[in-house]
């Protein structure tokens, strides 16, 4: 039903091999690159089918947005290729199964915020930030993106239109129709994975540092320069969304905090890992924690900002053993207003 | 029991430490199990092995039954009195007598929780500490060494009454002795050289005397300490996956569980492996090579490690394991009753497989929970099943399951581990007839009377 907006022709026309080359966990080489990169538009099978780690970067590498990664995504089911173990993929598509649960049990008023699965991020959204705003989380109204690292790109189909409807009727019976979320996944679920598949989203998704940042302008007379240096872990899921890259700058300028400058930065970012852990690569997801948490501290970073609470539970604590305290972007405001 | 008894009773602990009152002796009669209550003649509390010396003196002049307690938590009826008479709650004897370092071994009274010597341990002695079982704080050393107990040491280590280094015992005739090399040294650590006389009081559920001292051996208590939780679908591979990982020797405790809920559990056999490090660098090398070791099943994608939060990891780094107990309520009214089965390791997938159909013929929730002893030596396999104990069908049906999980167990080659009395009975009809003689022959010689926890380990004929 719901087709991936992939042009063949787009791909067979670009002289750049961004997609492959640029990868940060494959080792290939322009030749090899080419004769890939054909294979897989034309749904033949490929090492890099195999050897992906799911990071999602070739979607932003790709110049001409046409899905790199989800080809990749959609090939390796239909392959066959699990790049988890099979119990591990089994355990992931039930734990997160929907419930449900499709009424909150409260009146969602405006602004509204979707914390998707995770409840130890209601305490994030406290204080004169988030005055006034109300919230829910569960289940049936989670993205279901993370099933892009399990090659079950099928699931997603399946359970986001179902999500969308579940939040699009909450937010209509409270006379609502703009939805802030909390995680770029979500954000990115709703606008750029429906768009490459044509699902149509009937409320309007607001990238949680978009209203941030407007919160943040209301109260400015009460915020305090932090005068810190912050790294920023980005989140594989921004990735689909790189258009909101500025935005941690703009809020960043408004707090008083310098962005670290580091190596594995923007369009070099490094994977938190926990994928790479979860597919049994372990070797791989250390080589790869230690190179990005060693850049933070060669940075000179006093804070690394978290956008995704995955990369928040599976990086905060070794962060926090280098002496870099982990936050997430609530947290970092709240400091600057005194919180 | 008559006045005359009662009162030369009440002279030896004290008017405050003796009880017939109703009200207090129905707690006694029964525990948390499916097995029905039976009722004391009275319960008493008393304070040192003289008094204990003295009560079993009157008790067997006036034939008196006599059943010790611990805690009362071993769910499976075994310290009811099945034929009236004394309990006799050991609970105060609780004083940690001696730890020590050197030796690595704590002397407690019978009476010391699992949660006092934990603590205790951790507050005067960080460097050290004991294997814990998967029960409540309140639980007695005394009564889990007595049953055979398994805990968060036993992969490393064996069953806890392998960590036993000697015993205070009052003899059913009134005779305290010691056993081990505290008979003939000022110090408690080791059974060897001697004739090794523990065994006759370890699995005996009481039926030998009372013991009213045991010397445990401790073990260095690492700083850094984490969890591994592999995930199958197949319990076939099983016996394969803690073979090796056994051939590492480098976990603490090795258990495996499943139950239908959570979703995330339902359907996957969850191998938790737990280590234990005296440095970072130390820990990645052991998890390093326990992963290495299950690299096969990597890459077939027959199996994979679970990636856990914090807080799940902490939830699986509890000793001891509080869900264990939330079991309890999965069905409200709190009742909670389990067959443990120590049997071979290479049993274990018919025995998993055995446990799940069980609980779907009787229509019970069911959890599994499989405690590695050694290196693979063998296991402790628990059936677990839960039951609202205001519904007797409930606790019937859960009876029959019980039942059920004995009987499979012994006709896989297994044996129930602490059993109610109806497994007993199922042992024994197996049993090889010249070891139940031994067994009647060594209890009458101990016991002539009778009176200690009679009705256990006794012929149905």
């Amino acid at each position: 039903m719901y087709a991936l907006n992939f042009s063949k022709d787009i791909c067979l026309a670009c002289e750049t091999l961004d997609c492959l080359l640029r990868c940060q966990y494959i080792d290939i080489d322009i030749k090899s690159a080419k004769v890939e990169k054909k294979k897989i538009i034309t749904g033949q099978d490929s090492y890099v089918l195999k050897q992906c780690t799911t990071c999602y970067a070739c979607e932003e590498y790709c110049p001409n947005r046409n899905h790199p990664f989800f080809q990749i995504v959609e090939l390796q089911e239909k392959k066959g290729y699990s790049p988890a173990p099979r119990p591990i993929t089994n355990q992931q598509i039930k734990m997160y199964a929907p419930k449900g649960d499709i009424d909150p049990g409260y009146r969602l008023t405006d602004p509204c915020i979707s914390l998707c699965l995770f409840p130890d991020m209601k305490e994030k959204v406290k204080g004169a930030l988030f005055h006034d705003t109300s919230n829910f989380l569960g289940r049936d109204f989670f993205c279901n993106l993370v099933y892009l690292h399990f090659a079950r790109m099928s699931l997603i189909k399946e359970r986001l239109p179902q999500v969308v409807k579940n939040i699009d009727d909450n937010l209509k019976k409270n006379g609502l129709n703009e939805l802030v979320c909390f995680h770029d996944e979500c954000f990115a679920g709703f606008t750029f994975w429906a768009e490459a598949y044509g699902l149509e989203v009937p409320f309007t998704p607001i990238h949680l540092y978009d209203f941030i940042l407007e919160r943040l302008e209301g109260l400015k007379s009460k915020i305090r320069s932090l005068d810190k240096t912050v790294a920023y872990q980005r989140p594989c899921s921004n990735r689909l969304i790189p258009e909101t890259r500025g935005l941690v700058d703009e809020v960043f300028q408004l707090i008083g905090v310098k962005r670290a400058d580091r190596k594995y930065d923007h369009e070099n970012a490094l994977c938190c890992g926990s994928i790479m852990v979860m597919q049994g690569r372990d070797d791989l997801a250390e080589e790869v924690q230690e190179k990005n948490i060693q850049d933070m501290v060669d940075s000179g970073a006093e804070y690394c900002l978290f956008n995704c609470p995955m990369c928040y539970y599976t990086l905060g604590e070794k962060v926090e053993k280098r002496g870099i305290i982990p936050v997430t972007m609530p947290d970092l405001c709240r400091l600057a207003l005194g919180q | 029991m008559n006045e005359e008894s009662f009162n030369a009773l009440e002279k030896i602990v004290g008017k405050d430490r003796i009880s017939s009152h109703p009200e207090e002796v129905y707690f006694y009669s029964r525990d948390g199990g499916t097995q029905d209550p039976c009722e004391p003649s009275c319960v008493m509390m008393p304070k040192s092995a003289e008094e204990v010396a003295q009560i079993l003196r009157v008790a067997n002049k006036d034939n008196i039954p006599v059943v010790p307690m611990g805690a009362g938590l071993v769910l499976s009826g075994l310290t009811r009195p099945l034929k009236g008479g004394i309990v006799l709650d050991l609970k105060r004897m609780n004083s940690i007598l001696e730890i020590d370092e050197q030796s690595r071994y704590a002397l407690v009274e019978a009476g010391v929780s699992e949660g006092q010597l934990k603590s205790y341990l951790a507050r005067h002695h960080p460097g050290l500490k004991h294997s814990l079982p998967d029960a409540p704080p309140m639980a007695t050393i005394g009564g889990n060494i007595l049953i055979h107990g398994s805990g968060h040491m036993s992969q490393a280590t064996g069953f806890h009454s392998e960590m036993l280094n000697g015993l205070e015992v009052v003899l059913p005739t009134g005779e305290i002795c010691r056993i081990g090399s505290c008979s003939a040294s000022e110090y408690w650590f080791s059974r060897a050289p001697l004739p090794d006389l523990a065994g006759l009081f370890i699995g005996w559920n009481g039926t030998t005397g009372v013991v009213t001292k045991l010397s445990i051996k401790l073990y260095p208590a690492p700083s850094h300490e984490d969890v591994m939780i592999f995930v199958t679908e197949n319990p076939d591979y099983l016996p394969d996956i803690i073979h090796k990982i056994t051939a590492t020797e480098l976990a603490e405790d090795l258990v495996i569980n499943t139950q239908p809920r959570p979703d995330w559990i339902g359907g996957f056999q969850l191998t938790s492996i737990n280590l234990t490090a005296h440095s970072e660098e130390e820990m990645k090398l052991k998890k390093r090579t326990i992963r290495k070791c299950l690299d096969e099943y990597i890459e077939k994608k027959e199996g994979g490690f679970m990636h856990l939060v914090p807080e799940m990891r902490d939830g699986f780094l509890e000793a001891p394991q509080r869900s264990v107990s939330r079991f309890a309520d999965v069905k409200k009214g709190g009742g909670f009753e389990y067959v443990g089965a120590i049997m071979p390791v290479k049993l274990l997938p018919q025995a998993y497989r055995d446990g799940i159909s069980i609980a779907e013929k009787h229509g019970t929730s069911y959890s599994i929970m499989i405690r590695i002893i050694g290196r693979a030596h063998c296991m402790m396999a628990a059936y677990a099943y839960g039951f609202n104990r205001a519904d007797d069908e409930d606790v019937q049906k859960a009876k029959r399951a019980l039942d059920d999980a004995n009987r499979s167990a012994l006709r896989l080659g297994g044996i129930p581990w602490k059993s109610e009395l109806p497994g007993q009975k199922l042992i024994i009809e197996k049993m090889d007839p010249n070891t139940f003689r031994l067994i009647t022959r060594i209890k009458n010689l101990l016991d002539p009377n009778r009176i200690m926890n009679p009705g256990n380990w006794e012929s149905m004929h």
